[in-house]
């Protein structure tokens, strides 16, 4: 029997809850359909963790696609249907993508990460566009380019590292109408892996605490700088890419298993922890950084 | 004595040619064991200048490979060298990660900005400060020479300076204290 999963039509990383919702109680070797058929907008977020989705399945999942023709159009040109086409069963109509088209406000389109090369790659590709965009548009200072490939790195390399598995890095910028009424820049690394609870207790001599789930992990990794590597220098990348998102007053929330962190900006009214979330493995990462405003 | 190593170069000699960005740590390892095999390699006492001018990205797992681990390896004698290093050619950026670093080793390096201007990167207390500047400006000094500076007994100069010694922050020869950026 397949069970249908039904996709919303704005899909960004808080209605993609409602995706996990129903994935969490199929069995993993149980066949899904993903049905995005409705879906008029997805944020590189909502295409990444859609790639990952179909890599938590032990049974190939089906997908359909958009409807709508200009979606499903955009959606090939950031690059979905091309690593789609690896991990899902694609039904319907499948739009070709044209590889001379780039959109404009797409920093680096979905690109798949397993390697520290794909991280080279990554790197290379976003600066010349990260340069045009994040000074000229979003009007932040010429030093915040290469703090954002930086930090671009640092998540990528997570995966690599603590994943076990692949995953895939979009970068987009866009106008966030729904808090902001401001352009923002988003970068999205989604995977299925291990996630941070296993990767923290694969650490040589790691023991069981008193209180031990996703969110004690996830605190760990990002508020301690805790890593499953004993080296002091170990743990430091997801505590510049705090430092980074703070200076710039973004926002950063990463999803592992049944928990969510976030450093929270005044601008956003998530919660710092949140628990108690439908399961989903391995780890979702999103970060925001808005357009600059002048003071006053 | 003075040795010059290009991370520019080394990155792309033992990486990939096509690479300008110090990211991921399997790359700061290459570029570290090279820099490693450069220092085994010097008549010692050593003074090498690692320079990240050619440099384009450094991201934290880099700088703790090739600034962090070296640094902290050459201290603890697991590279078994008599090596000082002093670090040239960084930008903002580069800077970033590198004094995130040494805060985790609890370990300083001085480094050369862009301005110019030589800085103390990593956590040092003040008076182990005030003294490294002062053998700056001396070039050389014996401890009773820098007592009177400092207003300091020279028993707790020679204290002081031999923190630096074993930190790596200055050379001690002929009974002299040196400043690294005088070796240059």
């Amino acid at each position: 029997m397949t069970t249908v999963i039904t996709v919303p039509p704005s899909l960004d990383d808080d209605t993609f809850e409602q995706v996990f919702e129903q994935v969490a109680t199929v069995s993993p070797d149980q066949k899904v359909l993903v049905d995005a058929r409705r879906t008029r907008w997805a944020s590189p977020y909502g295409l990444t963790a859609l790639l990952a989705l179909a890599q938590s399945r032990v049974e190939r999942a089906a997908f359909a696609g958009p409807d709508n023709e200009e979606t499903a159009s955009y959606w090939a040109r950031a690059g979905f249907y091309r690593h789609a086409a690896d991990v899902y069963e694609l039904h319907g109509k499948v739009p070709r993508s044209r590889e001379a088209q780039s959109e404009s406000n797409v920093l680096l389109e979905i690109t798949d990460v397993s390697r520290s090369d794909d991280v080279h790659q990554v790197v290379e590709r976003i600066q010349s566009k990260a340069q045009a965009i994040l000074v000229h548009e979003l009007r932040l200072d010429p030093q915040a380019t290469m703090r954002f490939a930086m930090t671009l790195s640092e998540v990528c390399q997570n995966i690599i590292e603590h994943a076990g598995q692949g995953g895939w890095v979009a970068v987009q910028a866009y106008r966030y109408r729904r808090r902001l009424s401001r352009r923002v820049v988003v970068i999205a690394v989604c995977d299925a892996g291990v996630g941070f609870r296993r990767s923290l207790e694969s650490s040589p001599g790691w023991k069981p605490k008193d209180r031990w789930d996703d969110a004690m992990a996830l605190e760990d990794a990002l508020i301690r700088g805790v890593s499953r590597y004993r080296d002091p220098g170990r743990g430091q990348g997801l505590a510049g890419v705090r430092r980074f998102v703070g200076k710039w007053d973004g926002k950063l929330s990463i999803r592992s298993g049944t928990a969510r962190i976030s450093i929270v900006p005044d601008w956003d009214d998530a919660v710092p922890l949140k628990e108690g979330m439908p399961h989903f493995p391995g780890a979702q990462v999103q970060i925001t950084i808005p357009e600059r405003v002048s003071p006053g | 004595m003075t040795n010059h190593i290009d991370v520019g170069s080394v990155l792309r000699r033992t990486v990939c040619d096509l690479y300008s960005n110090l990211v991921t740590r399997p790359t700061g390892a290459a570029v570290r064991r090279e820099i490693e095999t450069v220092l085994l390699g010097l008549d010692t006492p050593s003074l090498t200048v690692i320079d990240f001018s050619q440099v384009g990205l450094l991201d934290f797992s880099c700088a703790d490979e090739v600034v962090g681990k070296l640094l902290d390896g050459v201290r603890r004698q697991v590279i078994v060298t008599d090596a000082y290093v002093l670090v040239r050619g960084v930008r903002d950026d580069h800077l970033e990660a590198i004094e995130a670093v040494m805060q985790r080793y609890d370990m300083a390096v001085i480094v050369e900005s862009e301005d110019g201007e030589w800085h103390v990167v990593g956590p040092l207390d003040d008076g182990m400060r005030r003294t490294l500047d002062v053998v700056h400006q001396c070039g050389r000094a014996v401890p009773s020479e820098l007592a009177e500076a400092l207003e300091q007994p020279p028993a707790a100069v020679t204290e002081t300076l031999d923190g630096l010694l074993e930190r790596r922050l200055v050379m001690r020869t002929e009974g002299a204290y040196v400043s690294l950026q005088s070796v240059l």
